[in-house]
């Protein structure tokens, strides 16, 4: 699967990225890359950098050095339109709905629909949200209604529903089920695959490695602003992934003693 | 999705469904249940004090009156929800009166006549040109303060308080400049100041087929999209109402008369002889009134069917977020005291040309009835939340209480003390409401 995929240029590299706060290296020298159809995973503890540096794609955060790459063509992305405009849709972890907007208004937030008066075209955008939703999540009939009072699986749907609908190529989910309950949680995991065989490329950063061992086919791993390594899934345990977010070793440096501590 | 009926949502259970009924139903058929609200507490505000003060309330004059006393405040009520709504406030507005009226008034006094020659027909609108101008650029400056050197607009538009009634003062140092043009004068709704019968009647016939329009063009879009439909006779009802309200209006101004001198100025003007008994010449709907309405329909329009209005909800509800979904939320705030200041200069014509005066006074307090109509009509101070047909009830809510006072022969200090506690009571109500709603 690797070897036919590095053939291609990556949909997405991020080469030598870095980022600092006042002197901190929130996030230093870091490089990743996304092919279509894979589920990347970064992962990493608090403040190990993973949502800094995504939103340095997401056009969130300016980087200070370092180069984008979109199908091998350096990028340059300053603003989240800019992104946007690229094909990189962002989740974010809180959400980024307008609480007061209905789920229509909520997915084209920034880009609504005009009519040839230039007026909004609110049937317009409620019927592209019906279609949508209709793929999504067909049970979903609350298209009148602000967001504020739908469920934390329905807010998570109509985010989604937002990247979709405008043909994201890369789709940045930035811990999309932190605030989701079980049956919720794996309905997002449904609508990932989802899009992974419709051959969209995913960044999931998480910090839950179950997620992220069940959906994603590689694992970046960062610590302290720094990448520790990119494993496959497949060639790793569960524990030695966990070795590399807390001591930061790579499987082949990790001794047995160090991963039977991780337990203790 | 061709289906006319939406199919029921699955989580309801038969009590659930039964008990809120109702408020799901209009809320299925888009109505604002806020708004059904208001217009039936400004009812019995009206019947209320028209039994109070002896049957002198609900009468053509009074109501007249009462309409003309809304519309300085309620114009620029309509600016403040959007200022509201984008989790900001413009305490300089009562101020921005003061300093735009002020100019306004040099300019057709003492600037243009001696240009121009007293009298000519161009001297009022240069004047209101200028004013909305001004006030437009007022609005930018001070909206760009808040927006791109981070300062709270609390304390911009609080500076901006102290500042503009200073240049108020130093315009014309502190004099007070009267009269103002003829035309002029005409927007401040006196006794000249009105449409007259027919031009009402026409009015309120052009009003009530855009409201049957409006209706069937609402239809024919949902149809279009295979959306539900509301039932005929609800659509029927609301149309029936909407014309009956408006056509009920015009009937009351055009029952409020001219008094006997301006009515015989009038009658000689047009060569009708003055007969036995009298001649009782309609006013109609006054000026100020018709701009207020003008106002209310542009800004309502803005705010519902434009991307700059559906972005300052959007940056209202969440600003992160808005900013994110590549909102450019800086513009959209310098957008937005800029319309402020616009329906100021707005404002301000209208109340020099109404005391057919100027005094470097003008406007003073008056931010805080503009905020106040706002609150009472719904907007929320947290941000998001808020309509501009609220925000005109609003107003005409604390007129109509003033005004019924005065009948009642109410002190002013104690219709201050009656009108804040409206306010309070008013917004925890709304409060109580929103919390047991947003569940």
């Amino acid at each position: 699967m690797t070897s036919e995929m590095t053939a291609r240029a990556p949909l997405v590299e991020l080469r030598n990225m870095s980022v600092s706060f006042g002197g901190v290296h929130a996030v230093n020298d870091v490089t990743v890359d996304l092919y279509p159809g894979e589920i990347v995973g970064i992962v990493g503890g608090n403040g190990a950098g993973k949502s800094t540096l995504i939103k340095t794609l997401s056009g969130a955060q300016r980087a200070d050095s370092g180069q984008i790459f979109i199908d091998g063509e350096p990028v340059s992305i300053n603003t989240p339109r800019d992104a946007k405009a690229l094909g990189v849709e962002t989740i974010y972890q809180t959400l980024a709905l307008a609480d007061n907007l209905d789920s229509p208004s909520n997915m084209f937030l920034g880009r609504e629909l005009v009519t040839r008066w230039r007026t909004l075209d609110d049937s317009g955008m409620e019927d592209a949200a019906r279609k949508v939703m209709t793929r999504l999540n067909p049970k979903f009939q609350n298209f009148k209604v602000p967001v504020a009072s739908l469920s934390g699986g329905q807010r998570q749907g109509v985010a989604i529903a937002r990247a979709v609908h405008f043909n994201a190529r890369i789709l940045i989910m930035d811990e999309p089920t932190a605030a989701l309950g079980p049956a919720e949680t794996e309905q997002v995991r449904g609508l990932m695959r989802r899009l992974q065989q419709e051959g969209i490329g995913i960044f999931l950063i998480s910090h839950d490695i179950h997620d992220v061992f069940d959906l994603a086919g590689r694992i970046s791993v960062m610590l302290q602003g720094k990448l520790v390594g990119t494993v496959n899934k497949d060639d790793v345990t569960m524990d030695e992934v966990l070795a590399m977010i807390i001591i930061g070793k790579l499987p082949e440096e990790v001794t047995k003693t160090e991963l039977e501590q991780l337990h203790g | 999705m061709s289906v006319v009926e939406a199919p029921p949502t699955q989580s309801d259970t038969p009590e659930q469904s039964t008990r809120r009924s109702f408020g799901s139903f209009l809320r299925d058929n888009e109505i604002d249940t806020r708004m059904a609200g208001m217009i039936a507490l400004l009812l019995v505000i009206w019947v209320g004090f028209h039994f109070l003060s002896g049957g002198t309330f609900l009468t053509p004059r009074n109501l007249w009156n009462l309409s003309v006393q809304t519309s300085t405040v309620g114009i620029m009520a309509t600016g403040m929800v959007l200022v509201i709504v984008s989790r900001n406030i413009d305490l300089s507005v009562g101020s921005m009166v003061g300093v735009v009226g002020m100019v306004m008034a040099i300019l057709q006094f003492e600037w243009l006549p001696p240009l121009m020659g007293l009298g000519n027909q161009w001297i009022w609108i240069i004047t209101i040109v200028i004013g909305l101008a001004l006030g437009a650029l007022i609005g930018a400056f001070q909206g760009s303060i808040i927006a791109y050197a981070g300062v709270p607009s609390f304390i911009v538009t609080l500076g901006g308080l102290l500042v503009w009634r200073g240049f108020a003062w130093l315009t014309a140092s502190g004099r007070t400049l009267a009269p103002m043009d003829a035309t002029f004068q005409l927007l401040g709704g006196g006794s000249r100041g009105s449409l007259g019968e027919t031009g009402s009647w026409v009015v309120g016939g052009v009003a009530c087929i855009g409201i049957v329009a409006l209706l069937v063009l609402g239809r024919r879009r949902r149809r279009k999209f295979g959306f539900r439909l509301r039932p005929m006779w609800l659509d029927v009802t609301l149309g029936v109402f909407g014309c009956a309200v408006v056509l009920g209006a015009v009937w009351v101004t055009n029952s409020y008369y001219l008094p006997e001198s301006i009515a015989r100025e009038v009658a000689e003007e047009r060569g009708i002889p003055w007969p036995q008994g009298g001649l009782q010449i309609p006013l109609g709907i006054p000026y100020p009134v018709l701009i207020l309405i003008g106002v209310t329909l542009v800004m309502g329009f803005i705010a519902n069917r434009r991307r700059f209005g559906r972005n300052i909800y959007a940056i209202g509800g969440n600003p992160e977020a808005a900013e994110l979904g590549g909102i450019n939320t800086r513009r959209t705030i310098v957008k937005t005291f800029m319309t402020m200041g616009i329906l100021v200069g707005v404002s301000a014509a209208v109340s020099i040309a109404r005391l057919n005066a100027a005094v470097s006074g003008l406007g003073t307090l008056s931010e805080l009835y503009v905020i106040a109509a706002a609150v009472i009509g719904g907007t929320s101070l947290s941000g998001g939340i808020g309509t501009i047909p609220g925000a005109i009830l609003g107003a005409l809510v604390m007129q109509s209480l003033q005004s019924g006072m005065v009948l009642l022969g109410v002190g002013a200090p104690m219709q201050d003390v009656v009108l804040g506690v409206v306010l309070v009571t008013a917004v925890a109500i709304d409060a109580t409401f929103r919390r047991r709603t947003a569940r």
